[in-house]
């Protein structure tokens, strides 16, 4: 099971469905699609990811525990990055209560949008 | 007893399966384990890094994208495509270890290092020295005047720091290629022993699933239509 030995044909086909992803990936950034453009990007990138991981490094084939790792390290990625950008794009959405003062340090970095 | 000490050793350190493994499947699983274990420490070292990028990415839309826009995104999607190769030919070595070829395992370790030599050559030649005589590397030689000057510089701030410890990996993941390469000249690995191999085959993909992240974010997303 875990020694598996994969086939050169699953190889190839992994090798060239990553170069069909690559130039299709580069060639969409060159069509405006206004916000997708970065939706399009990035679903082709997990999807090669996937890809990568699934095949060349073995997942498909390899114990469990290796696959738990792998969502563990995906779990706590995701929960550094909901955390963090939950907290810089929420602040300052909620007023200021009347009477409170701004002695501390000046207001944090403007929510989204601030330079567009 | 210092002699019959290093004979043990010398037959340890050859034998098929250590001594603290019961046999083959448990001791792969145990290297494997390990191996991922570490590329979770990866993912969330590079992840810091990404979550950096994606919340003054958000901050400071319209600089970044001029930054990314000054980008040869050319380069960027040939050297994806040259990293892509390096994996197959790193996948191709595995699986030549593990069919005990010799030679072709040789053959396709020398191939990989030749790749990402390859990679390292056009980021460091064709984008890094050419973006430094362009004027836009933070600290050293950053002449950017366009709008937006200093967070442009932030984007390149993040571009250098990102791809400059992607290649850090690659570097280190080079010499520990030519280790494997001499042991495999030795005639170290056999379709019994290929472990250290198939570990650094992880080792390697996973620098490649880095750069297919690192590649639309920074060089992409630039709007170039």
């Amino acid at each position: 099971m875990s020694e598996h030995i994969t086939s050169l044909k699953i190889y190839f086909i992994v090798f060239f469905s990553l170069l069909i992803l690559t130039v299709s990936t580069w060639q969409i950034a060159y069509i405006n699609l206004g916000r997708w453009n970065t939706v399009v990007a990035l679903i082709i990138a997990v999807s090669k990811a996937a890809l990568v991981a699934t095949f060349f490094m073995h997942l498909r084939w390899s114990a469990p525990m290796m696959r738990l790792v792998l969502f563990a390290a995906i779990f706590w990625l995701a929960v550094m990055m909901t955390l963090t950008l939950g907290d810089f794009f929420s602040r300052g959405a909620v007023p200021q209560p009347h009477g409170w003062q701004t002695s501390v340090v000046a207001s944090p970095p403007a929510a989204a949008g601030h330079q567009r | 007893m210092i002699a019959s000490r290093r004979k043990y050793k010398l037959h340890n350190s050859h034998a098929v399966v250590a001594e603290q493994f019961d046999d083959r499947t448990q001791q792969h699983e145990a290297s494997s384990l390990g191996m991922w274990i570490f590329l979770a420490t990866e993912i969330m070292f590079f992840g810091a890094l990404f979550t950096g990028y994606t919340l003054y990415r958000n901050l400071y839309t319209t600089a970044f994208e001029a930054g990314s826009h000054l980008l040869n995104a050319k380069l960027g999607a040939l050297n994806t495509a040259v990293l892509i190769g390096s994996s197959l030919t790193m996948a191709l070595a595995v699986h030549a270890a593990q069919t005990g070829k010799r030679k072709r395992l040789m053959a396709f370790l020398v191939s990989t290092m030749i790749l990402g030599g390859v990679f390292l050559c056009i980021k460091f030649v064709f984008e890094w020295i050419h973006e430094y005589k362009e004027g836009l590397v933070p600290g050293l030689h950053f002449t950017y005047a366009g709008p937006h000057a200093p967070h442009v510089e932030m984007f390149f701030c993040f571009y250098f720091i990102m791809t400059g410890v992607h290649a850090i990996h690659m570097i280190v993941g080079e010499g520990v290629l030519a280790v494997l390469l001499i042991m495999a000249w030795r005639g170290r690995f056999s379709e019994q022993k290929y472990n250290p191999i198939e570990m650094m085959g992880l080792y390697w993909h996973f620098i490649d699933v880095v750069w297919i992240f690192l590649f639309p974010l920074l060089y992409l997303l630039g709007a170039h239509y």
